[in-house]
C-alpha cells in the first residue's frame, strides 16, 4: 500500500515537471540516492529477498570489522584449551590447537567475500566481453568465440577448477582464479543471448546510422542494456563461487592451513568430527548462510528486474 | 490540393522549387540482392533517381516494393550476408558510396547523410539520457566540447519546438511521448547539418495530428537548412502534403516518377492510379477515383515468382498480351514525368 502511494506520488511529480519545469536544484547525488532507493525497494520487495539483503549486508559488516568483533586473532594457538565445546567464553568452541572457532569464522568472512568478488569479477568481466563481442560482431568472430565457450561449458566447473589448480598450484588465490575462469562460459552465454536481442532493437540501428563506431556501439549502447540480467547472474554466481572455492579448499587445493577459510576449516575438522563436531558445524553453517543469502538476493533482484513478474 | 490549384498548374510544365538546385545524391541503376532459400532475390532492381538540394522526394510503394531497401542500400546498411549490393552506383558529395569502406561511410553517416526511422519509441537507447544521445553525434562529427555540444543540442531541441530543452536534456526516452521522440530523432538527425536526410516512414507510428506536425516540422527544417529529404512512405496523403517530387515503386522497380502535382493530376501508370484511387476522400467524387474507396486487386507478387513482362500485369485492368510478354521501359510521358507502362495514354485522366 505504501509502495503504491509512493509510486503515485512519483508519477504525479513527474507529470508536474512537464507542466512547470522547476530549475534543477536537486543535484546529482539526490538523483543517485533516489534511484538507489528505487532499486533497493524493488529488490527487497519480497521477504526472502529482504532477508538475503540483510544477511549479505551483515556478512560485509562482519568482514570489515572482523578485528573488532572477533575476541581472538584468527590463528592464535592456545587461545583456550584444545577441543573445548561451545561455551560462554568460546562461543563456537575451540579446535585441536585451541584456536577460537568463532574468531576464525569471523575472519573467514573476509576470505569468503574476497573469493566471491574476485572469482565473479573474473568470470563476469571476461564472460561479458566475450559474449558482447561475439553477439556484436557476428560471422566468424561469433562462431569461433561461442564454440570455444561451448567447449569450456561442456566440462564441469569443478573439473576445470581442479585442472587449473593442478597447473597453478594450490593456494586460495589460484582457487579464486580457477573458479572464476571455470564460470566464464556461463556469463558469456547470458551476455551473448541478451546482446543478440539488443542489437536488433531500433536504437542500435539508429546509433549505427548516426555514425557511432564499434567501441561506442558496444560499450555505450549495448553494455548498459545487457547489464540487468548480468546483475542477477552475478549475484547468484557469488554463491556458487563461494561454494566452489570452499570445495577446492576442502580438497586441500585452495586455502592452506592455517588460513581460516571455511572450506579449509571443514577439511581440518574432519579428523575430530566424532569428538568435536563443532569444528565442522560452524564453518559449514556459515557457508550455507552465505550461499542462501546470495541466492535469495539474486532471486529478489531478478524478480525486481523482470517486467513480466511485476504486479 | 484543391481542384482549382491543380487546374492552374495543368498546362505549365511543373517546376519544383528545387529544379535548378544542384544534385546532392544521384542513384544510378541500383540493384540489391538477398540470398534466400528459394535462391537469390533482387529486392531493388535497377533504380535510378536524383535528389536535389532543398527538395523533398517521396518514395511510395506497398510493403515489399523495395523502398526501404533502397534507402538502406544508400546508407550502406544492407546486412551482408544475406544482402548484397549487386550493381549500380550511389553518388554523394562526389564519391560513390557503394565503394567506400566502412570507416569512410561511418564519417558520413550522421553528419552529411542522416536517417530517421519509423519507430521513434524504440529508436532511442532507453538507458541513456536524451542529452547524452543528442550530444554524442555532435561531439563526434562537429568536434565540439561537451559544453558546446550541450548548447548546440539545446538549440536543436528548441528548433524542433521541445519546451524547456535544458530541463528535458536530462530526461530519458520513456519520459517522452512518441511525437516528442520523433522530434528529438529529427533534431539529432539535423544537428550536424546533413545534406541529405532519409526519413523511413517517419510518421507511420504516430497519430494523425502529430503526423501533420512532424511533416510540417520537416518542411520547416528543409526551408531553414536547405537539406534534401528523401521521404519513404506508403501514404499518398503524406506525399501530397509534403513532397515536391514522387517516385512510385513496385516489386523492386521504379515505375513512375514526376512532380507531385503532375503525378497526382495525371498519373501515367495504372498502379499509381490505383494508389490514388485507394485514397479516402471527403465529399463528392474526387479528382481521382470514385465515391467508393477503390482497391487494387491482388497483392504484390513474391520477388521469387515475378510474372514475365510488366510486373503489375497480373493486377492491372489495362493489361494486354503485350504487357504479359514484354517489360515496358521507363519513358518520358510529359516533361519531367516518366513512367513504365505500355498503356499510359489510355489511362483515364482524372478530372
Amino acid at each position: 500500500m505504501q509502495q503504491r502511494v509512493r509510486n503515485a506520488m512519483a508519477i504525479a511529480s513527474a507529470a508536474g515537471s512537464h507542466v512547470d519545469p522547476v530549475p534543477d536544484t536537486q543535484g546529482r547525488w539526490y538523483v543517485f540516492a533516489r534511484n538507489l532507493h528505487t532499486v533497493f525497494s524493488a529488490a527487497t520487495a519480497n521477504r526472502g529477498a529482504k532477508l538475503g539483503f540483510f544477511l549479505v549486508l551483515a556478512l560485509i559488516v562482519v568482514a570489515i570489522f572482523a578485528p573488532l568483533i572477533a575476541p581472538y586473532p584468527a590463528d592464535q594457538m592456545g587461545a583456550g584449551m584444545s577441543l573445548l565445546p561451545p561455551n560462554g567464553d568460546y562461543w563456537f568452541g575451540t579446535d585441536e590447537f585451541g584456536r577460537d572457532i568463532f574468531s576464525r569464522v569471523i575472519y573467514g568472512a573476509r576470505l569468503t567475500i574476497q573469493v566471491g568478488l574476485i572469482a565473479v569479477g573474473i568470470s563476469l568481466t571476461i564472460g561479458t566481453i566475450t559474449g558482447l563481442v561475439a553477439g556484436y560482431a557476428g560471422g566468424w568472430t561469433e562462431r569461433v568465440l561461442m564454440r570455444l565457450v561451448d567447449v569450456v561449458f561442456s566440462f564441469t566447473e569443478t573439473l576445470i577448477a581442479l585442472a587449473a589448480v593442478a597447473v597453478l598450484g594450490p593456494s586460495l588465490t589460484n582457487a579464486m582464479i580457477a573458479v572464476g575462469v571455470a564460470a566464464i562460459p556461463f556469463y558469456a552465454r547470458v551476455a551473448y543471448s541478451v546482446t543478440l536481442v539488443e542489437r536488433n532493437r531500433a536504437y542500435f540501428d539508429a546509433a549505427y546510422v548516426a555514425g557511432a563506431g564499434h567501441l561506442r556501439l558496444i560499450f555505450v549502447h549495448l553494455l548498459p542494456n545487457i547489464v540487468p540480467p548480468l546483475i542477477v547472474v552475478a549475484t547468484l554466481g557469488v554463491s556458487s563461487a563461494v561454494l566452489a572455492a570452499a570445495g577446492l579448499s576442502f580438497l586441500g587445493l585452495g586455502a592452506q592451513p592455517p588460513s581460516p577459510e571455511w572450506g579449509a576449516m571443514l577439511s581440518a575438522g574432519r579428523d575430530y568430527f566424532t569428538l568435536a563436531p563443532w569444528i565442522m558445524i560452524y564453518p559449514g553453517v556459515a557457508i550455507m548462510i552465505v550461499v542462501l543469502a546470495f541466492n535469495l538476493l539474486g532471486d529478489g533482484i531478478r524478480e525486481a528486474l523482470d517486467p513480466r513478474q511485476k504486479s | 490540393m484543391s481542384d482549382v490549384a491543380m487546374n492552374d498548374l495543368s498546362e505549365t510544365p511543373v517546376r519544383t522549387r528545387a529544379t535548378d538546385a544542384k544534385t546532392v545524391l544521384a542513384v544510378e541503376d541500383l540493384c540489391t540482392d538477398f540470398r534466400t532459400k528459394a535462391g537469390s532475390v533482387r529486392a531493388v532492381d535497377g533504380v535510378s533517381f536524383e535528389l536535389k538540394a532543398g527538395e523533398i522526394l517521396a518514395i511510395v510503394g506497398e510493403s515489399g516494393s523495395g523502398k526501404s531497401v533502397t534507402s538502406l542500400s544508400i546508407m550502406g546498411l544492407i546486412p551482408e550476408p544475406p544482402g548484397r549490393i549487386a550493381g549500380g552506383r550511389v553518388f554523394f558529395d562526389g564519391q560513390d558510396l557503394t565503394k567506400l569502406t566502412d570507416r569512410q561511410l561511418q564519417k558520413l553517416r550522421g553528419s552529411s547523410l542522416s536517417m530517421i526511422f519509423q519507430e521513434p519509441m524504440t529508436s532511442l537507447n532507453p538507458v541513456l539520457s536524451i542529452g547524452r544521445q543528442m550530444t554524442e553525434g555532435i561531439r563526434q562529427h562537429l568536434g565540439m566540447s561537451a559544453d558546446q555540444a550541450r548548447r548546440h543540442a539545446v538549440e536543436m531541441m528548441r528548433r524542433v519546438s521541445i519546451p524547456a530543452p535544458e530541463h528535458r536534456l536530462k530526461e530519458y526516452p520513456h519520459q517522452f511521448s512518441g511525437g516528442m521522440l520523433q522530434r528529438i530523432m529529427i533534431a539529432i538527425a539535423m544537428s550536424c547539418n546533413p545534406k541529405v536526410l532519409i526519413a523511413d516512414e517517419p510518421t507511420t507510428a504516430l497519430d494523425v495530428t502529430i503526423q501533420a506536425q512532424i511533416l510540417e516540422l520537416m518542411q520547416e527544417l528543409r526551408d531553414m537548412t536547405g537539406a534534401a529529404i528523401m521521404l519513404i512512405t506508403h501514404d499518398m496523403g503524406v506525399v501530397a502534403e509534403t513532397a515536391d517530387r514522387v517516385i512510385v515503386m513496385y516489386a523492386g522497380q521504379k515505375i513512375e516518377e514526376g512532380s507531385v502535382e503532375e503525378v497526382f493530376r495525371a498519373p501515367r501508370h495504372p498502379y499509381t492510379l490505383g494508389l490514388l484511387g485507394a485514397l479516402p476522400r471527403l465529399g463528392q467524387a474526387g479528382a481521382v477515383g470514385d465515391t467508393e474507396l477503390n482497391e487494387i486487386p491482388g497483392v504484390v507478387p513474391p520477388l521469387t515468382d515475378l510474372p514475365p513482362g510488366c510486373r503489375f500485369s497480373d493486377r492491372c485492368s489495362y493489361a494486354t498480351d503485350k504487357c504479359r510478354a514484354e517489360t515496358p521501359p521507363l519513358e518520358t510521358k510529359r516533361p519531367g514525368h516518366i513512367a513504365a507502362c505500355w498503356h499510359s495514354d489510355e489511362l483515364e485522366s482524372p478530372t
